[in-house]
């Protein structure tokens, strides 16, 4: 036994540990709490407000003035047709430049000053894309605020968001698997296409889904293109004027003080929009759990 | 054969003086070892600020187990990486001197990797087969290459898995995942891998030291069949296993050759003291 550790002491000292642990585990608890507390909240009173508003009239439904017969056919399709315009933008260009970055690109100094404002640009509020995509694509290149310069706008949002996530996809398969390639006399692009993407895969669709999940969500720079919430036909190309589901929750809830029914509107919109996200994300997660290789 | 031989080693004697006396010894006791495949000289080797290869001269023969031996950190896997440019991987590499393979020097510029590492083969230090079928592992090389025939690819799994002795026990299950395999027979599967190439010279850089000693074995006899065919270079860290399986063994310290030499000498008459300490377990 050593002299210097009393032993009554140290049975005092041991409460006192074991205390502090307690404590410890239940701040973190909390703070887990009021997470999960506000994210309730929100959901009951949006659920309680919108519920009974949603019906196939409400989907498949035109815009209209009238409460009772208002539905969302119109933001629905906008958002489907802008989908279409940032996933392929998105994928083809983030996942580019990913493997640039990664794969090719002298590591240096200027490939990390590239790397850095990549990493800044997904910091930007969202509210300044929507100023440059007004400026060079619905004033310079004179598209008006049709689907393509918000789905651009979108995908530059996002952008920064995919090829981080990308770059982390690419960087994280092991470079013994890119070895044994090389060591059979394959190219860097045949590596490329046949061991690092492959491997890489389901992680860089799981980043891609959450960005397009944010893209969805979106609604400042949606604002500052100018895109309306009016009695606007369906959207059915590139080149239509649409509006989008956050923007129809935006415009109803701005006009909620002079019809009373349209914050219920908000709420059930809202509740197809979670929805779509859920299973957005669902598809994410199932992407990962079945693709996912262990190396 | 014979003169295919012959003429290979005329076109040597010519080339590397240097190495003349040892071809004329060995050309009269074994015939079949006269070759030589790698010709090193003068190489230097830098990462960035540190010099990890100093002055290197190493003759390499055809058909015969090399081994490579040294302390840890003692340039062993910079050389091996080296003879595929494998090392190039490494950013901020710079290489002086020249290594010749059947005579063309392959740290020339205009020496094409893909090409090279064509020819010769790598099995790494701890097994790395792709997240693929077996089947999908061996065809990997064929297909780079270009082989796209069914019937030849299937008859190219068989030979390069037999080669290994590994299909007996992977033949009723060449569509399942390689990952199923046990590490020694993935580090087989690796071998076959290699081999589905048709390469000439085979590295092996430390194959067997995430193994079992048992899978050690059946990797060691392995190397023994192989060479009738190959030559093969092997860095080890394992002294017995130099002495086992290698016709020669280089011992490297500090980014230089102490000694090289045929493993026998080098194991009970080595000339060099350093070797000595080595190989009796003084230091490293």
């Amino acid at each position: 036994m050593i002299k210097q550790m009393d032993a009554s002491q140290l049975r005092s000292r041991m409460n006192r540990r074991v205390r502090a642990n307690t404590v410890w585990k239940t701040i973190f608890l909390l703070a887990t709490l009021f997470g999960l507390f506000v994210l309730a909240i929100l959901i009951i009173r949006v659920v309680s407000q919108g519920a009974s508003w949603i019906d196939m009239d409400f989907l498949t439904g035109r815009l209209s003035t009238d409460a009772e017969r208002a539905g969302i056919m119109g933001a629905l399709l906008g958002t489907v047709w802008v989908m279409f315009v940032v996933i392929p933008v998105t994928l083809i260009i983030g996942v580019g430049t990913a493997i640039y970055l990664e794969l090719y690109a002298k590591k240096g100094k200027f490939q990390s000053f590239i790397e850095t404002n990549i990493s800044n640009l997904a910091g930007v509020p969202s509210i300044v894309y929507g100023l440059l995509g007004l400026t060079v694509f619905v004033r310079l290149a004179d598209l008006g605020n049709v689907v393509l310069a918000g789905g651009l706008t979108l995908a530059l949002l996002v952008l920064p968001i995919l090829i981080v996530s990308a770059q982390e996809a690419i960087r994280a398969v092991p470079a013994h698997l890119s070895e044994a390639s090389y060591g059979m006399g394959a190219t860097k692009w045949q590596t490329i296409r046949r061991v690092v993407l492959p491997a890489a895969l389901p992680s860089i669709l799981t980043g891609s889904i959450l960005a397009l999940s944010r893209a969805i969500g979106e609604t400042a720079p949606l604002t500052v293109l100018g895109i309306p919430a009016l009695l606007i036909p369906f959207p059915e190309g590139l080149f239509d004027t649409f509006t989008a589901l956050p923007m129809q929750i935006y415009y109803w809830t701005l006009d909620s003080s002079l019809v009373a029914e349209y914050a219920n509107l908000a709420a059930a919109t809202i509740i197809v929009l979670l929805v779509l996200l859920f299973v957005l994300n669902s598809v994410a997660i199932f992407i990962r759990n079945k693709f996912q290789q262990r190396y | 054969m014979s003169t295919l031989a012959n003429s290979k080693m005329s076109v040597q004697l010519q080339s590397k003086e240097s190495t003349a006396n040892e071809q004329m010894e060995t050309s009269n006791s074994n015939v079949e070892t006269s070759g030589i495949v790698y010709d090193t000289k003068d190489l230097n080797l830098w990462y960035s600020e540190t010099h990890a290869l100093k002055d290197i001269n190493l003759s390499i023969h055809e058909k015969e187990v090399t081994a490579i031996i040294g302390p840890s950190g003692c340039g062993k896997s910079t050389y091996i990486k080296t003879l595929n440019r494998m090392v190039e991987l490494v950013p901020g590499v710079q290489t002086t001197g020249t290594i010749s393979y059947k005579n063309k020097n392959i740290l020339d510029k205009s020496f094409k990797v893909e090409d090279l590492r064509t020819q010769v083969g790598m099995v790494f230090q701890k097994p790395n087969p792709f997240p693929k079928s077996i089947y999908e592992n061996i065809v990997y090389g064929p297909k780079i290459h270009g082989i796209r025939n069914k019937k030849v690819l299937d008859e190219i799994v068989e030979t390069s898995l037999r080669g290994a002795y590994i299909w007996d026990e992977v033949k009723d299950r060449l569509n399942e995942n390689a990952y199923g395999l046990s590490g020694g027979q993935q580090q087989r599967l690796c071998i076959a891998r290699a081999l589905a190439v048709q390469p000439d010279v085979i590295l092996m850089d430390e194959p067997t030291s995430a193994l079992d000693p048992k899978s050690t074995l059946k990797i060691e006899e392995l190397v023994q069949e192989l060479k009738k065919d190959y030559s093969i270079i092997i860095v080890t860290h394992n002294m017995q296993q130099a002495a086992r399986i290698s016709d020669r063994t280089a011992f490297f310290l500090n980014g230089e050759v102490v000694e090289y030499d045929e493993t026998d000498t080098i194991f009970t008459n080595p000339s060099d003291s350093r070797t000595e300490d080595y190989i009796s377990g003084r230091f490293g």
